[in-house]
C-alpha cells in the first residue's frame, strides 16, 4: 500500500492534463478538479494511517521512478521518498487544497475561464506535492519552479486587468532571485557530495564537511536565498502582499498554505546542511524574528483585507523561520500545519465577506456583518484565536508556544530572539482582532446594495460547497493543537514521534520555565486585543499626526516597495532606454555607413565634369609611376 | 650644341607655361607655337632634322592652324567670358595641379634619368624614309586610315545643323 | 648635363605643364590645346630615344604621333563647335547633366 504513494502527485497531475486538453463541461470540470485533489487527500491519508501503524523500518520509503539524468559525475534518477515530514506535508496540503478546490467550484462559478483556473490550480497541487515528496534535489526543484509558475499564472488569472499583469510579474521576479540562488546551492551540493538525492546528502554531509566550513555555509547560504524568495521573507518579501491581486481561493492555497511554506520545507529537508552553518541558522533565525515584527506592523496599518491577511502569512512563516533558525525542525514544521488550516480558513472567510459585498475590500468599509454571515463569522473566529494563539482551543496557541518555548533555550541569541518573538504575538493579536472587528463586529459601514455578489452568485452566505470546508478547516484551526502538547499539559507527543525519525526534535524542556513562558506570551496576546478593541473603539476620531505618518510607513511595508524601486527598478529601465537602439546593430550600422560614405566619395568623382575625370587619370598614372619606382 | 639645347629647351618650357596659363585664348595659341618651334630646334639639335622639318610643318603649321580657324569661327566675343561665373583667377587650383604634376615630373625623371646615356646620334632623314616605306608601312596606311576617319568625323561634327534634327 | 638628358626634361616639364593645363582651364578649347602640348611632349620623348639609340625608330613613332594628332584635333575642334552650340559657351563644366 505504502508504495502507491506515488500517486499522490499523480492524481492531480493527470486532472490538470485532462482539463488543459479537452473542453469539458462545467459539472466535469468541477468533478475532476476538485475531485482529483480529493481523491488524491485520501489516498494521503489512507497511507498516513498505515504509516502510523506499520511504519517503514528505516523510517522513510524511497521510491525510484526513473532514471532520468546519467551524466558522468552525477546521476540523477527521478526518486521519491515517504518519510513522517513528506507525509505531514503532504496531508496537510492536499487536504486544504481539497477543500479549497470544492470552496472554489462554487467561489468562481461565475468565471468564464472556471476550465482554466481549475487546471492550474490542479497543476499546482500537483507540483507542490511533487515537491514535498522528492528525494531527489532536482525533482524538488522541478516542482518549486512549477509551484512558481503557477503561481504567476493564477496571480495572473484576470491577466485583462493591468494590476493582475503587474504583480505576477512582480512576484515571479522576486522570486526568481532566490531562485537563481537555490540552483546555485543545488550546483554547489551536487559538484560537492556528487549526489543530488536528500537522504544520500543527509547522511554524507556531516562526513564530508566540517561545522562551519566554507562550502556548508555557501550551500546553506544558497538554500537560504531560495527560501527567502519563495516564502516572502525578508529581503525578497514585496511580492506577497500585491499577490492578493489574484482570485481569492488562490491567495488562501497558494499564499497562505502551501507554496509559501515551500522554503520552510526546503530548509527542514536540509536540516543536515543547515546543522553545518551555525552563521545561516542564526541569519535564518534573524530573518525570521525581523519579518514578525515587519510584516506584523505593517498588518496592522492596511486597510484592505486580503493585504493584512497576506502581511499576516509572512508574519507567521517568519515564526517558522525563527524556528529553524534555531533548529527547533519539529516545531516549525507543526507551526507550519496549524497555520495552513487557520490561515485557509481566514483566506476562504474573507472570500465570502468580499462575495458578499460586491467585491469590497476595504476594510474600514465594511462591519457587522456577523448577523449577515454568521457561519463565516463564527469560523473566522475560531481561526482568529487559533492565529493570536490564545488558549485554550486554538492550535496556533500549542504550536506558537512551542517554537516559543525553544527559542527561550536556544543558546545563540536566545532571549532577544524570544522577545522579538514576543512582541510578535502582541502584534498578531492586535491585528488579527482589528480584522475581526473591522469585519464582522460593530455597526455595518459597507455601502453596497443588496443584491448580486462578486461572481454572479446569489447573495447570502453560500451553498454547501463554500459553507463545508470553512466549518471543516475549523475543527483542525481548534484542535490540532492537541497532537502535541507541552509538558504539564499532558506531553502528547504525537507530532513529535511522527516527525522523529525525519527530523531531529528540539531540545527538551523544562516544565518550569514553560510555564513561566507561558505567561508573557499570554499576556502579549491579550495585550494585543486589548489595544485592538481600544483603536476600535477609537475609530472615527482623527488620529495623531506622528501616527499617521508611521502609519503611512508601515502600511507600505516599510518602504521596501520604493526602496527597490529606487534601487533596482529604476536603473534597469534606465539601461533599457540606453539601450533601445540596438547597441549590437550600431556596430553593423558602421559597416552599412561606411559604405554609404564610401560612396559619397566615389560619386564625388562622377560629377560629368571633365576635369575630374581627367585628375582622376593623373592621379591614377601618378600612383602607377609611383609603384614603378619604388619596385 | 649642348647651350643650344638648353636655350631651346628652356624657351619651349617658359612658352608652354605662358601659354597654358594666359587668358585670351589667341595668346595662348600664338604662346604653344612659339613653344613648337622651340621643340623643334631642340630637334634638330638631337641629329633629327625630319623630325624638327615634320614638327614646324605639320604640327605648328597645320594643327595650329585648325585650332586658329576653330577659334575663329567661334567668334568669341569677351575675353575670358568662358572661365566660368567664378571670373577671378584664383590659384588654388593651380596649386593642386602643380603639386600633382610635380609629383609626376619627379617620377618620371627618376625612371627616365636612370638609363644610361648616350650620345645624341644624328639620324638622317633618308633613313627615316626607308624605315617608313620597308618595316613601318602597315602604320603608314594605318596612319592614312586614321586621317581618313578624322577627316570624315570633323565633316560630320562640324556641319551647321539641319532643322529636325534630333540628337 | 648632354643634350638627351635636357630633353628628358624638358620633355617631362613639358607634359606636366599641359597637364596641369586640362585640369585646371575650363575653356575646352584651351583643355585640347593643353592635350596637344602633351602629345608633343611624348613624341619629343620618342625623338630622343630614337637619337639615343640611332635609329629612325623614334622619329617613325614620332611621325605617327603626328598623324594621330591631326586627326584628334580635327575631331576634337568638330566636337567644339558642337559643344559651343548646344550648350552656347565652351565651359566644360557646364557640359556636365550628372548630378553626382
Amino acid at each position: 500500500m505504502l508504495g502507491w504513494f506515488w500517486l499522490i502527485p499523480a492524481l492531480p497531475l493527470a486532472s490538470a492534463a485532462l482539463l488543459a486538453l479537452f473542453r469539458l463541461p462545467r459539472r466535469a470540470v468541477a468533478l475532476l478538479g476538485a475531485g482529483s485533489v480529493g481523491l488524491s487527500a485520501a489516498v494521503c491519508l489512507a497511507i498516513g494511517v498505515q504509516f502510523v501503524l506499520a511504519p517503514p523500518p528505516t523510517g522513510g520509503l524511497g521510491l525510484s521512478l526513473w532514471g532520468w539524468l546519467a551524466a558522468e559525475g552525477l546521476a540523477v534518477p527521478a526518486t521519491l521518498y515517504l518519510d513522517g515530514l513528506a507525509l505531514a506535508m503532504a496531508v496537510v496540503i492536499s487536504l486544504v487544497g481539497f477543500l479549497i478546490h470544492l470552496y472554489s467550484t462554487s467561489y468562481m462559478a461565475g468565471e468564464q475561464d472556471y476550465r482554466r483556473f481549475f487546471a492550474l490550480m490542479n497543476l499546482f497541487v500537483a507540483s507542490m506535492l511533487l515537491l514535498v515528496l522528492a528525494d531527489s534535489l532536482l525533482l524538488l526543484f522541478l516542482g518549486w519552479e512549477g509551484v512558481g509558475l503557477c503561481s504567476y499564472l493564477l496571480i495572473g488569472f484576470w491577466y485583462r486587468q493591468g494590476e493582475a499583469r503587474g504583480a505576477a510579474l512582480k512576484a515571479f521576479l522576486v522570486t526568481r532571485v532566490g531562485d537563481t540562488g537555490l540552483f546555485l546551492g543545488l550546483l554547489l551540493l551536487a559538484t560537492s557530495l556528487g549526489t543530488l538525492g536528500l537522504q544520500q546528502i543527509t547522511r554524507q554531509v556531516p562526513l564530508s564537511w566540517a561545522v562551519g566550513s566554507a562550502p556548508a555555509v555557501a550551500a546553506a547560504a544558497l538554500l537560504l536565498a531560495g527560501a527567502v524568495g519563495k516564502s516572502a521573507q525578508l529581503p525578497l518579501q514585496t511580492w506577497l502582499p500585491d499577490a492578493m491581486a489574484g482570485p481569492t481561493p488562490v491567495s488562501a492555497l497558494i499564499h497562505a498554505a502551501t507554496m509559501v511554506t515551500a522554503g520552510v520545507y526546503l530548509i527542514a529537508r536540509a536540516w543536515a546542511v543547515f546543522s553545518l552553518a551555525p552563521q545561516v541558522l542564526f541569519a535564518v533565525a534573524v530573518i525570521g524574528a525581523a519579518t514578525i515584527l515587519l510584516a506584523g506592523s505593517s498588518a496592522l496599518a492596511q486597510r484592505d483585507l486580503k493585504r493584512a491577511l497576506a502581511y499576516s502569512t509572512m508574519s507567521q512563516i517568519g515564526y517558522m523561520f525563527l524556528a529553524l533558525g534555531v533548529q527547533a525542525w519539529q516545531p516549525a514544521i507543526f507551526h507550519f500545519a496549524t497555520h495552513a488550516f487557520f490561515k485557509a480558513l481566514l483566506f476562504l472567510a474573507a472570500g465570502v465577506v468580499i462575495h458578499e459585498l460586491g467585491g469590497q475590500q476595504d476594510m474600514m468599509r465594511m462591519g457587522g456583518l456577523w448577523r449577515r454571515l454568521p457561519v463565516t463569522f463564527w469560523t473566522f473566529l475560531v481561526a482568529c484565536l487559533s492565529m493570536a494563539s490564545l488558549p485554550p482551543l486554538t492550535a496556533g496557541f500549542f504550536s506558537k508556544d512551542w517554537i516559543l518555548n525553544a527559542v527561550y533555550e536556544s543558546p545563540r541569541g536566545g532571549f532577544w530572539l524570544w522577545l522579538a518573538a514576543v512582541v510578535g504575538v502582541m502584534l498578531t493579536s492586535a491585528y488579527t482582532f482589528r480584522m475581526l472587528f473591522l469585519v464582522f463586529l460593530g455597526s455595518p459601514r459597507a455601502q453596497t446594495a443588496h443584491g448580486e455578489g462578486l461572481h454572479g452568485g446569489a447573495r447570502g452566505e453560500g451553498g454547501a460547497a463554500i459553507l463545508i470546508p470553512l466549518l471543516v478547516l475549523a475543527v483542525p484551526a481548534a484542535l490540532l493543537g492537541y497532537v502535541e502538547t507541552p509538558k504539564f499539559l499532558g506531553d502528547i507527543r504525537l507530532f513529535a514521534g511522527f516527525l522523529g525519525t525525519a527530523l531531529p526534535g528540539p531540545p527538551a524542556e523544562r516544565v518550569s520555565t514553560e510555564l513561566l513562558l507561558l505567561i508573557p506570551s499570554d499576556v502579549a496576546g491579550l495585550a494585543g486585543l486589548g489595544l485592538a478593541y481600544l483603536a476600535w473603539r477609537r475609530l472615527g476620531r482623527a488620529p495623531v499626526a506622528l501616527a499617521a505618518r508611521v502609519r503611512g510607513f508601515w502600511q507600505s511595508g516599510w518602504g521596501f516597495d520604493a526602496l527597490y524601486n529606487v534601487l533596482l527598478v529604476r536603473p534597469f529601465l534606465r539601461l533599457g532606454q540606453w539601450t533601445r537602439g540596438d547597441v549590437v546593430d550600431r556596430f553593423y550600422d558602421l559597416v552599412a555607413a561606411g559604405n554609404r560614405l564610401l560612396h559619397r566619395l566615389l560619386s564625388l568623382w562622377q560629377g560629368g565634369l571633365l576635369r575630374r575625370y581627367v585628375l582622376a587619370l593623373a592621379l591614377g598614372a601618378a600612383v602607377l609611376l609611383a609603384l614603378v619606382v619604388m619596385l | 650644341m649642348n647651350a643650344i639645347a638648353w636655350i631651346s629647351g628652356a624657351v619651349a618650357v617658359l612658352a608652354t607655361l605662358l601659354a597654358v596659363t594666359r587668358r585670351r585664348a589667341i595668346h595662348c595659341l600664338l604662346y604653344l607655337i612659339l613653344s613648337l618651334l622651340a621643340v623643334a630646334v631642340l630637334f634638330s639639335t638631337l641629329g633629327a632634322p625630319l623630325a624638327a622639318a615634320l614638327e614646324v610643318i605639320v604640327y605648328a603649321g597645320a594643327i595650329m592652324v585648325l585650332f586658329l580657324f576653330a577659334l575663329m569661327l567661334l567668334d568669341l566675343r569677351a575675353p575670358g567670358q568662358e572661365e566660368g561665373a567664378g571670373g577671378g583667377r584664383s590659384l588654388v587650383p593651380w596649386l593642386g595641379a602643380g603639386i600633382l604634376g610635380a609629383v609626376l615630373l619627379a617620377e618620371m625623371l627618376y625612371v627616365l634619368l636612370r638609363a644610361p646615356g648616350g650620345g645624341p646620334a644624328q639620324v638622317a632623314p633618308a633613313e627615316v624614309g626607308a624605315a617608313l616605306f620597308g618595316p613601318y608601312l602597315l602604320a603608314v596606311e594605318l596612319a592614312s586610315f586614321l586621317l581618313l576617319v578624322g577627316l570624315v568625323g570633323a565633316f560630320h561634327l562640324g556641319r551647321p545643323e539641319p532643322k529636325g534634327e534630333s540628337r | 648635363m648632354s643634350a638627351l638628358a635636357v630633353g628628358l626634361v624638358t620633355a617631362g616639364t613639358l607634359f606636366v605643364l599641359g597637364l596641369a593645363g586640362v585640369l585646371v582651364r575650363r575653356n575646352t578649347l584651351i583643355m585640347l590645346l593643353s592635350i596637344e602640348v602633351m602629345l608633343n611632349a611624348a613624341g619629343l620623348v620618342f625623338v630622343l630615344a630614337g637619337s639615343r639609340w640611332g635609329q629612325p625608330d623614334g622619329q617613325v613613332m614620332f611621325l605617327l604621333i603626328l598623324a594621330l594628332a591631326a586627326s584628334e584635333v580635327s575631331v576634337g575642334l568638330g566636337l567644339l563647335l558642337q559643344l559651343h552650340r548646344r550648350t552656347g559657351s565652351l565651359d566644360a563644366d557646364r557640359a556636365s547633366r550628372l548630378k553626382g
